[in-house]
């Protein structure tokens, strides 16, 4: 089966005041048609910034895409016009944003923000737009939905107005959600009726799912693989099972390390990932997690460590000492 | 005397409600209506005690530590500050009284002042309290505690954008912790943070609590982190408690079904273990707190819920010794 997604060697940077932030250092990633995969970070690991690269939705200036491929269906979507990439976004890539407040028109009806792309990208007359938008509004769990067409995003909860930013995704039945954070604005269980929603509804409509998240828990609860990003670049990549029960870059074990669990006794203290994110104006040539690594050695201020290969099939890890700690972290 | 004062609870809440009015209308203002914000919460903390106070948004559990910190003036109720009732102080009293309680808010980008040196933001409450005999023995106070809070004094001299935002949020603690106070009300004070910087400020707060004996009323959504911290944890839903219980018993014997629903709906970081578990996200939305359902305001949403449910409003009920629930259908 080919890859519905292969981004190949992405580069994105930003000219900011403090300098070139590369902010997507050379990304490679796939997605299989139907997949659910996750990436994950924290706040400036470029996360974010590799999806909307995907979607070519980069302010240019200060951001470009300097370097790189992205594959979609067979298609490099870098190569095409304006006009081209608007037809991919409305009707083959659906897009699901943090907060559905600003992402929706506050002075649209959400039936006129519904319907709009259908007719746009389907070229639907109005009353089989209405229709289809009434179909998805249930498909979507919201009750009454002929009333809530008419009703304008401000009258609605922050759940139902993700829910409504996800009908809005599925409208042109797209082969691709890309979802940022979908949930981090909402209530614990008002997100785990959401990613219920989305997961449920994906796999029914076999669409690929890319959930970008911080949530290590959302993570492991939702995908099947995982890419773990750090300072622009995947440190870690693999089968979700794999990368949290074997990790193999000493980010990662730092991370899942660093969280309070319910399913464990309590600590009687957290074990934290010790000093500062990376300023990425200030990168050098070794590996961006080293001043924060206790496996760090000489040879990681010399060079970036490349992805490869660690632990099973499909594993990969950016770390010169991925084999060892596979050892180790079993011996401990 | 000194027994009786040991033994008192360092605050008492009794019956705090805070109703916001809503009023429409330009010329001729009317009010058509309230926000039951807080509705009837009772809780009391001891000494060197932290009281993790969960629930989600419109809880309540902020506009309660609001009423506290006397940024909110409570529509009915006592809060009885180391015996003394908070709301019926003179104002001189109150100012002495404010000292020993401060507050760490949750986003240290908006709480600390963008136009201010960090030594000025942590030295200008010792200023305004006459703490420090001069200009020179504030600064030493400043690096003091900034040193204290796990940074380099000398970012005494920089601005807060210069700095990250677990390194703002310390700057925060360390003005907190400016006025020696003995109770601090943390408000989502770890939340807006990564999870690698996360776990370093909240094994901070639990280093302050032991050096100087300080009292937390620690105020999260996250449960996980709230069962890491807290001795006694209390859940809020529109605005009032449902549970009330030390920490391992809440956690291990959760008995209100919204308790239960909330804990369910936290994702373990463990593929295998969520493979495993099967799991139905609560229905429904968390009601309007202007007009919340009758009886208990949970049962729209609950399982348990039976005819019952809707007339009565549950009291908060004494299961197990020091275990607390708000529900007529659990026993």
């Amino acid at each position: 089966m080919s890859a519905l997604l292969d981004v190949r060697n992405l580069h994105t940077e930003f000219r900011t005041g403090a300098g070139l932030v590369r902010a997507v250092d050379g990304v490679s990633y796939t997605v299989d048609p139907g997949e659910t995969v996750a990436i994950v970070g924290e706040s400036g690991s470029g996360k974010s910034v590799g999806a909307m690269s995907i979607l070519r939705l980069i302010p240019d200036p200060p951001g470009r895409i300097t370097e790189g491929q992205i594959l979609f269906g067979g298609r490099d979507l870098l190569g095409l016009s304006p006009e081209e990439m608007r037809a991919v976004r409305g009707s083959e890539i659906g897009m699901v944003f943090q907060e559905p407040m600003t992402s929706l028109n506050p002075v649209l009806t959400i039936g006129r923000q519904m319907t709009e792309t259908l007719q746009q990208h389907r070229g639907a007359d109005r009353a089989t737009a209405d229709r289809r938008a009434v179909e998805l509004l249930s498909l979507v769990g919201i009750s009454d939905p002929e009333r809530r067409l008419r009703q304008y995003p401000h009258q609605l909860s922050g759940g139902m107005r993700q829910r409504i930013m996800i009908a809005i995704a599925l409208t042109c039945e797209p082969k691709l959600i890309i979802a940022d954070e979908p949930t981090t604005a909402l209530d614990v269980t008002i997100q785990a009726q959401i990613l219920e929603l989305m997961t449920g509804l994906t796999r029914r409509l076999n669409v690929a799912l890319i959930i970008i998240t911080h949530n290590l828990g959302v993570v492991a609860r939702y995908a099947k693989r995982v890419n773990v990003m750090y300072a622009g670049r995947i440190v870690e990549s693999g089968p979700a099972a794999d990368v949290y029960h074997d990790p193999r870059h000493p980010y990662t074990i730092a991370l899942l390390r660093s969280v309070p669990r319910l399913d464990r006794p309590r600590q009687a203290r957290l074990d934290p990932v010790e000093g500062q994110p990376p300023d990425l104006t200030r990168l050098d040539r070794g590996c961006a997690f080293r001043p924060r690594c206790r496996f760090a050695i000489a040879a990681c201020a010399e060079a970036r460590p490349p992805l490869e290969a660690a632990g099973a099939a499909g594993h990969l890890s950016a770390c010169f000492r991925r084999d060892e700690l596979g050892a180790a972290q079993a011996a401990a | 005397m000194t027994g009786i004062a040991a033994d008192r609870p360092l605050l008492e809440v009794r019956g705090l409600r805070m109703h916001f009015p809503i009023s429409e209308g330009i010329l001729m203002r009317r009010q058509i209506g309230e926000v039951k914000a807080v509705d009837g919460v009772d809780f009391s903390l001891r000494r060197g005690e932290t009281l993790g106070l969960v629930g989600e948004s419109g809880c309540g559990k902020t506009t309660t530590g609001r009423c506290i910190l006397q940024l909110e003036r409570p529509t009915a109720g006592e809060i009885i500050y180391d015996g003394v009732d908070i709301n019926s102080l003179p104002r001189r009293d109150m100012l002495a009284l404010r000292r020993r309680i401060q507050v760490i808010f949750q986003d240290p980008y908006s709480s600390l002042n963008p136009r201010m040196k960090v030594g000025d933001i942590i030295g200008e409450p010792i200023m305004v309290h006459g703490l420090a005999a001069d200009a020179t023995r504030r600064a030493a106070r400043v690096r003091e505690l900034l040193s204290v809070c796990g940074l380099d004094p000398n970012f005494a001299d920089r601005y807060p954008h210069e700095m990250s935002g677990g390194q703002r949020q310390r700057v925060g603690i360390a003005r907190a912790l400016a006025l020696e106070p003995e109770f601090i009300v943390c408000d989502e004070a770890v939340s807006a943070l990564d999870v690698s910087i996360q776990a370093q400020v909240i094994n901070l707060l639990e280093d302050l609590r032991e050096r100087f004996g300080l009292t937390y009323l620690f105020i999260a959504h996250d449960l996980s982190v709230v069962r890491h911290l807290c001795q006694r944890v209390a859940v809020m839903y529109l605005g009032r408690i449902v549970e009330l219980a030390e920490c391992d018993e809440l956690f291990d014997n959760p008995l209100h079904p919204y308790t239960r629903a909330l804990l369910g709906a936290v994702p373990i970081p463990d593929p295998t273990i969520e493979a495993g578990r099967v799991f139905q996200p609560v229905r429904g939305e968390v009601p309007s707190p202007i007009n919340p359902p009758s009886g208990c305001v949970f049962h729209p949403r609950c399982v348990l819920a039976v005819e019952s449910c809707k007339q009565a409003r549950p009291e908060l009920r004494e299961l197990k010794p020091g275990h607390w629930v708000a529900c007529t259908q659990v026993s």
